[in-house]
């Protein structure tokens, strides 16, 4: 995932970071149009999202200020990919029906899924030391079992591989899991290499400092700080596009290696998801996220092989369960979230593209 | 008494004209002249110098010098030789060997306290108390020959260096793991965050520095055998010089009186004689004392303690295949592999050799073991070895199949679960029993060398002054018959 190119769309606009630096595709000729449809796309777009989603958070509003804010930071969006990239959170349509990729997995010897998670994550993928041994939990945990509790009528046929955040992509593609449940975003990049289910989880990049320290936010106090990020996120690669003077040379196999680095102060900042970076301020009261909302908008979605058009349809089914169901995402976000990103309007809508 | 004996050189004399030792072509010339007759003081001291030269007296004095010069540089080298090999048989047992085992022993006591708190960790918030005593242990152990590898290292540049970034690094890795424990203990996964660090710590940049240190301090001990092994080639030479030097003197005293002893030069004789054969038995004793500390202690001592830190490292690797859980992974050739997996079978090859006929480190140290009470430690270790593989096998197969507690249970759980840990421990405690029974032989082996050059060189001091003393009583013997 090492390319510095990356692509993020959200609802009330379309922003991309440095993909002007990728003009392979791009008809120079075409690019001014691209952009002024996208942009008119978008606005269309944003607008009846406004409507039509329930807030995940009052103070993350992705609508038009979000979008005029990210348009104005990122200037350098090169429209011409958002042609064929709009929304990459849109997935199949949920289906039931078993195909090749679940009856693969059902002919097991050991009938078990195989799906990637983190163990560092506080509150989505984590180890409590203090709780069972080698137990796992968190907010992607519960999804995790509940998507084999729909597939293979049993909640614990599953087995956990913790990976880093730059392995999960490889992972999926050599057949090392059968779906990464990881906060993973799915973005323009990604779905080239991976498949990913609707979107259930919605956020954004936040950066997360010491609460004395002068840095107010994705902005211009970075200015030679040291910022951590881990490998392969989103906040890398949205960092490499514009660091605003930072030092950005610190990278980690996972965003919580960065709370060590900063404790330890060898870097002033960390970037990283909203969600996580909410997980590393709870464990450690001195820090606080900095800015008033998470300066993009990203959603989570789990992320599958490729050419697993079953397995997608299926989890995107399990995924419109665990959205009604009072027992699923509302009581796993009231478990896990809620004290530390306060209450939620509930989930994102699913969207499809077909 | 004046003249007797001093008839014949007047014939003999041309026959053999050369001293061998005093300058030729002073004693030629002057020989025709005669003895002046006696003026001032100075002139006298002049003429007598002369005289020495050409008179029997004269070149009797002379021998007689040469001979107690001879002995005597010949005591001297002796003397100088054996206490610089001696020196440096000191050295090899008590001191550079002594250091190579510590360097050894604070390589081994950093890689076990890193198991030590990966264990610590995988057993959960509190770790048990056996595992944090031995991790303490390990520590104290670190940081208290680390102080004695401190004020040894010297003059040596590299050791200064890496005992230097040792003592440096070993404070910040114990603060990495009290860290990890204080955040574990509250159930934060920051806590394994902190492990992750102090392991990446203590594997990249503090046991890299130990071997360093290790490797150097090796080097030490090597170099000491070297300067103490090579035969006193120099004292011999001299011994053989003296030897022969005595015995044309004796033969010249033969030939012009008809004598055959002359107890003086006898005994200068004797004593030159048992100091070269002390020199040279004692340093063939020294010598295959020495050999026989190095063959038979420092190289089984080197392979024990290489085999031991490769079980270290395997059973370090071991445990973070756990703790990691597959979140590291390497290519190896095209599949992906779990990290700490592909170090543990990396360090288990080296142990017990990765194919057949391949016997790895333990079988080694097999081949170097030389008798039974050393063969029985290290077949112990190759037969807990082999049993750790099967339960490593069977821990992963538990782990592949999705029961984590089933594998961790395999691997750090109670006896009854027979778990890897049971096994490392015996190749551990094995393996220290082999590393002690090497130990004693080297200083059993060493100290027989060292002590076959015990009071060589003052033993050589004193024989050279006897017999130095002895050659000028025998000369001087025959001397006083001029007078």
């Amino acid at each position: 995932m090492g390319g510095a190119r990356t692509m993020r769309t959200r609802p009330g606009g379309t922003e991309q970071h440095g993909a002007g630096a990728h003009p392979r595709r791009g008809l120079a000729a075409l690019r001014g149009w691209g952009g002024v449809a996208s942009m008119a796309l978008a606005c269309l777009l944003a607008t009846a999202l406004i409507l039509a989603l329930p807030q995940l958070r009052g103070d993350n509003d992705p609508g038009k200020d979000g979008g005029s804010d990210a348009a104005d930071r990122l200037t350098q969006a090169a429209p011409a990919r958002a042609d064929e990239c709009q929304a990459p959170e849109r997935s199949l349509r949920p289906a039931t029906k078993d195909g090749p990729t679940i009856e693969k997995i059902k002919q097991r010897k050991v009938k078990k899924l195989v799906v990637g998670v983190d163990q560092n994550s506080y509150r989505w993928g984590y180890r409590d030391p203090n709780k069972g041994v080698g137990k796992l939990e968190g907010f992607d945990i519960d999804l995790a079992h509940e998507i084999a509790e729909k597939l293979l009528g049993d909640r614990d046929a599953v087995v956990f591989r913790a990976i880093p955040t730059n392995q999960r992509v490889p992972a999926i593609q050599s057949g090392q899991v059968d779906m990464v449940v990881r906060t993973m975003t799915v973005n323009c990049d990604r779905i080239k290499d991976v498949a990913f289910s609707t979107a259930y989880f919605e956020t954004g990049q936040q950066v997360l400092a010491p609460k004395t320290s002068d840095i107010t936010g994705y902005d211009d106090s970075l200015k030679g700080k040291k910022v951590c990020s881990a490998a392969g996120s989103t906040a890398e690669t949205a960092l490499k596009e514009k660091s605003f003077g930072a030092d950005i040379r610190t990278t980690v196999p996972n965003q919580l290696d960065c709370l060590v680095r900063l404790q330890l102060g060898e870097v002033d900042a960390v970037v990283t998801d909203s969600a996580l970076a909410a997980g590393q301020a709870a464990q450690d009261p001195t820090v606080e996220l900095k800015g008033d909302k998470p300066f993009t908008t990203e959603y989570y979605g789990v992320a599958m092989k490729k050419d697993a058009d079953d397995l997608v349809r299926r989890v995107n089914d399990v995924l419109d369960d665990f959205r009604k169901d009072k027992d699923g995402w509302r009581a796993s976000y009231d478990r896990w979230l809620a004290d530390d990103l306060g209450d939620s309007a509930g989930p994102p809508k699913p969207k499809y593209k077909d | 008494m004046t003249h007797p004996p001093q008839a014949p050189p007047q014939v003999p004399a041309p026959s053999h004209p050369p001293l061998p030792t005093q300058a030729a072509a002073t004693a030629k010339a002057p020989r025709q002249a005669p003895t002046p007759a006696r003026s001032t003081a100075w002139a006298e001291g002049v003429d007598r110098l002369r005289a020495a030269a050409t008179t029997e007296p004269g070149r009797l004095r002379a021998i007689g010098a040469v001979l107690a010069a001879l002995v005597l540089v010949f005591g001297a080298v002796t003397a100088w030789q054996t206490t610089s090999r001696a020196d440096a048989a000191d050295r090899v047992l008590n001191r550079s060997q002594p250091l190579s085992n510590d360097a050894a022993a604070i390589y081994r006591s950093l890689a076990d306290a890193n198991t030590a708190a990966s264990s610590g960790f995988l057993a959960g918030g509190q770790e048990p108390a056996k595992v944090r005593e031995r991790y303490q242990r390990d520590i104290d152990r670190a940081s208290e020959k680390l102080a004695t590898a401190a004020s040894n290292a010297g003059s040596d540049a590299s050791s200064a260096a890496s005992v230097s970034q040792l003592n440096k690094l070993l404070p910040q890795y114990t603060a990495l793991i009290e860290r990890a424990r204080a955040n574990n203990r509250q159930g934060l996964p920051l806590g394994g965050a902190y492990l992750r660090y102090a392991n990446d710590t203590m594997q990249t940049r503090m046991l890299p520095a130990a071997e360093k240190l290790y490797k150097a301090e090796n080097e030490r001990l090597t170099d000491d055998y070297g300067d103490a092994k090579p035969y006193p080639w120099l004292a011999i030479a001299f011994g053989v010089v003296a030897l022969a030097a005595l015995g044309w003197a004796q033969h010249r005293n033969y030939r012009r009186t008809n004598r055959v002893f002359n107890t003086g030069l006898v005994a200068a004789t004797t004593a030159a004689a048992v100091a070269l054969l002390w020199l040279l038995a004692g340093h063939t004793f020294a010598r295959s004392g020495l050999n026989e500390s190095y063959d038979r202690g420092v190289k089984s001592l080197n392979v024990l303690n290489d085999a031991r830190i490769s079980s270290l490292k395997a059973r370090g690797n071991e445990n973070l295949t756990l703790v990691s859980r597959g979140a590291e992974t390497v290519l190896v050739g095209d599949a992906t592999k779990d990290k700490f997996d592909v170090a543990y079978q990396r360090q288990m090859a080296r142990l017990a050799g990765a194919k057949a006929g391949d016997e790895g480190l333990l079988g080694r140290a097999a081949e170097l073991a030389d008798d039974a009470s050393g063969e029985r430690p290290v077949a112990a270790a190759a037969k807990n070895v082999t049993e750790w593989k099967d339960r490593h096998k069977s821990a992963r197969a538990s782990d592949d199949s999705g029961d984590y507690e089933g594998a961790l249970d395999k691997v750090i759980g109670a006896k009854s679960a027979e778990p890897t840990g049971e096994s490392f421990d015996n190749v551990d405690a094995a393996l220290d029993v082999a590393l002690a029974h090497e130990q004693r032989e080297f200083k059993r082996a060493a100290e027989d060398g060292k002590g076959a050059m015990t009071g060589l060189p003052v033993g050589a001091a004193v024989l050279a002054v006897v017999g130095a003393a002895a050659a000028v009583l025998g000369i001087g013997r025959r001397l006083s018959e001029y007078r």
